[in-house]
């Protein structure tokens, strides 16, 4: 974790009080600037989540969790659990 | 179009010595792609009925292969790999992709792979594809979906693209079956050529990358920096070259994770430029997509449930109304066979072939309609895309007990059946929670309990209504499914306790867009889990079927001879008729089998659940099967199989104790029922169980488990009841 943190392109500094997916009211639109954990990252990069894309939350499950977002131009659907959105930081 | 006509160049200038015409073997082409890329479809279309599905070498996911007949003289060997978004397995199932693809000099290694990507999704699809392209393999790129890319306003410069990615690109829309013909000359060519490099590893990690690639004699430095990433999970590595690459890796403070997301990340730097150069969007749509429309339908926070609820009802109708037909059919079907058997030929071959054989093969063969069934509808639900919302709707009602919202059908689907249920658990990917459902599914009440539940709540509890509404044996019934299904939540529960993930669970996953289902893979799918239900847990039911017809049939010594001798001898005295003798008989000789021998030995363990010798052999042939827990105790107290519910019942209410008062008392009764709920009285679910996992080890666990569930409950049932 401290090694992604201080040497990945993906991760400024100061990340603690950053606006993450899951904090998207839905409709939103945030753009990606970096994913925080670093397992997580691998996935959800394959997936397309990708620093500089933007995501926008298109609704939530009836109980709250899991979240459905909408990755990019290309519209296609993640649906990704609370927690998993929470790693994925944007940009302000 | 360009692939065409370079292709046959490539072809010739490169082949190996041995032409398509003299080759000794077909060409070996496997389809690998993103899931959703329309793989399947093209699989099929490739392929049409002219597959088989096996498994891969110490794994329990599914091979499918098949033929294509690529020209009139030349055949090729398909095999269909799992969907995956990356060379970077997470699952156990994609794991299967890395272990044949790093082994050049294995016998299964293909001579080349059909890339399945879907047009609309191009930069995620091609992230997989530059990543088997710097593997080195000859690769061919079926373009998919080009139809609705089109309407989406997607163009693409093909000619560009295929000069960036140096490999032939065939547009096609799979599912209609269109571009197949040209695919089919393509692969034809027999392709050699590998396409671009579209990343290397950089300086920095070349001295470990080239030390492993030398050591293990490798053909390219990616490959070598996989076997770094991976070498934990590459099945063929011996484990001293595990502890070699471990060591290496160590030394050179290589840390996988942060490089593989830079890998990651460059290649998506470099999919950009081409993808900057070849395609060009026109957004004319303004409106949203028709699916997410649907979507907000169909997960609306109360719809939705409404939805799923009704969808689930039709389910049921489904596996317990209208497969009772075919049910019926296979049953009167094997009965009438057994008799006109038993009509003509006699001997005890001829007993085995019908009571033990034919009657386990009823067995296996009364499961078909409701495995078709419920998979021919899970089939249309995963096709529709509509499975994947589900899940969506369930995730969080789930995760508390260990499991996921992609445990919901197969849990949901163990009410009719634990057989095809716990083959249902397959979609779900991480290791755990397929475990734990699997383990946990046969506790929900299956249809085959029914008969038993029937019996045993009509004898003990009155037909009457209880708060007005409802009826007291309803009430009755449904605790006892409220008990399986909180059984089954409190056990997934504790197994999340104990069970140790050996991989993370992950939830993402992309939502599929809704579409028609494609018949011919719904057909597909059916008639393949049928054949694998029959094949493999078939051959286990029919085994220890034969098993327990020889122990209820055979006894020790002269018993059994001594018992129908002294029953035959009362036939005058008592005055009984040529069926009453019969009756008599056969329950006398079913005392004296080595069955019987078995309750009376069983006799001290269940009699603090306040049971006898009698239930003791019904327990026990009821092993096989709960049902002919009916069957049995029908037998035993000589009212013949054929008797009604009614018959039964009386001779049950009449059967009395020791002390002349009733024997099946309301605690003997429901300390009865209550095993039947816990108990693991099912061979064809342990069967399907060692199926699934490839272990003895979850079915063992799961028949301890759930066998001493039973017991303690219904011990704690009997002793404070009575």
């Amino acid at each position: 974790m401290a090694f992604f943190r201080n040497s990945s392109p993906l991760v400024a500094a100061g990340v603690a009080a950053r606006r993450t997916a899951k904090d998207l009211r839905v409709g939103e639109t945030g753009t990606i600037c970096c994913l925080e954990d670093p397992e997580m990252a691998l996935k959800l990069l394959e997936m397309g989540c990708v620093p500089g894309v933007q995501v926008r939350l298109s609704g939530r499950a009836p109980l709250g969790d899991p979240l459905m977002l909408v990755l990019g131009d290309q519209e296609y659907t993640l649906s990704v659990r609370a927690s998993e959105a929470a790693t994925i930081l944007l940009k302000e | 179009m360009a692939a065409i006509e370079r292709n046959p160049a490539t072809a010739e200038s490169l082949a190996p010595p041995a032409g398509p015409a003299t080759s000794p073997r077909p060409l070996r082409i496997a389809l690998i792609g993103n899931p959703n890329s329309g793989k399947t479809s093209l699989f099929n279309q490739l392929t049409g009925l002219n597959q088989k599905v096996g498994n891969f070498p110490g794994v329990t996911v599914d091979r499918k292969s098949g033929f294509a007949q690529l020209t009139p003289v030349q055949r090729a060997e398909i095999v269909d790999l799992p969907g995956t978004y990356s060379l970077y397995p997470k699952s156990l199932d994609e794991k299967v992709i890395t272990d044949l693809l790093y082994d050049r000099a294995a016998g299964n290694y293909p001579d080349f792979v059909v890339v399945t990507v879907d047009a609309n999704n191009l930069r995620r699809s091609l992230l997989l594809f530059t990543q088997l392209g710097d593997l080195g393999l000859p690769a061919v790129l079926a373009l998919n979906m080009m139809d609705v890319a089109e309407r989406h306003g997607i163009r693409i410069d093909l000619p560009a693209l295929e000069r960036e990615l140096g490999v032939p690109i065939i547009p096609m829309n799979a599912r209609k079956g269109i571009g197949v013909a040209a695919l089919k000359i393509v692969m034809a060519q027999r392709l050699d050529a590998a396409p671009e490099r579209f990343w290397e590893p950089d300086e920095a990690l070349l001295p470990l990358v080239r030390q492993i690639r030398y050591y293990f004699d490798l053909h390219n430095d990616y490959l070598a920096l996989h076997y770094a990433q991976q070498y934990r999970h590459i099945g063929f590595l011996s484990d001293d070259d595990k502890a070699y690459l471990q060591e290496l890796t160590h030394q050179y403070e290589f840390d996988a994770t942060a490089r593989q997301a830079a890998e990651t990340i460059a290649r998506y730097g470099r999919i950009n430029d081409i993808l900057l150069e070849t395609v060009t969007v026109t957004r004319t749509e303004t409106r949203e997509p028709i699916s997410n429309r649907i979507d907000k339908v169909l997960t609306h926070r109360i719809g939705g449930y409404l939805i799923f609820l009704s969808i689930l009802f039709l389910l049921f109708q489904a596996i317990f109304a209208w497969a009772q037909y075919p049910m019926d059919w296979i049953d009167q079907g094997i009965a009438a066979l057994s008799a006109t058997i038993q009509e003509n030929f006699d001997g005890p071959l001829v007993r085995l072939l019908t009571e033990g054989v034919l009657a386990g093969l009823g067995g296996v063969l009364i499961f078909i309609p409701q495995i078709a069934l419920l998979f021919g509808f899970l089939a249309v639900l995963e096709e529709t895309g509509y499975m994947a919302r589900v899940t969506f709707l369930m995730d969080k009602l789930m995760r508390p007990f260990g499991l996921s919202g992609k445990s919901v059908v197969p849990m949901i689907s163990g009410l009719a059946c634990a057989v095809p249920a716990i083959m249902g658990a397959r979609t779900i990917e991480s290791w755990k929670d397929r475990m734990i459902t699997i383990f946990v599914t046969p506790l929900m009440s299956c249809s085959a309990r029914i008969p038993v539940y029937t019996v045993l709540v009509a004898l003990v509890v009155p037909d009457q209504a209880a708060w007005g509404v409802f009826n007291l044996r309803g009430v009755t019934l449904m605790g006892l499914y409220l008990l399986g299904l909180f059984s089954a939540l409190g056990s997934a529960w504790a197994l999340k306790i104990v069970l140790k993930a050996r991989e993370r669970s992950y939830f993402i996953m992309e939502f599929p867009v809704y579409q028609w289902p494609r018949w011919k893979n719904v057909a597909l799918t059916i008639y393949q889990k049928v054949q694998a239900f029959v094949m493999q847990a078939g051959k286990v039911i029919v085994a220890i079927s034969v098993l327990l017809w020889v122990l209820a049939t055979y006894g020790p010594g002269q018993k059994q001879e001594t018992a129908e001798a002294q029953v035959r001898q009362q036939v005058a005295a008592q005055g009984w008729n040529e069926e009453e003798t019969s009756r008599r008989v056969a329950s006398a000789r079913l005392e004296n089998s080595y069955a019987g021998s078995f309750g009376r030995a069983l006799e001290p363990a269940i009699r603090p659940l306040g049971y006898d010798w009698k239930i003791g052999i019904a327990l026990l042939t009821s092993f096989a099967a709960r049902e002919v827990f009916v069957g049995t105790i029908s037998t035993i107290y000589s009212v013949g199989q054929d008797a009604d519910m009614g018959t039964l019942q009386d001779k049950l209410r009449a059967e009395k104790d020791e002390n002349g008062q009733p024997f099946f008392t309301p605690a003997r009764a429901f300390s009865l029922l209550v095993f039947y709920v816990f108990a693991m009285q099912c061979m064809s679910t342990l069967a399907v169980t060692y199926r699934e996992t490839k272990s003895w080890k979850w079915p063992v666990a799961q028949l301890v488990y759930m066998t001493g569930l039973a017991y303690v409950a219904a011990l704690a049932v009997y002793q404070v009841l009575a």
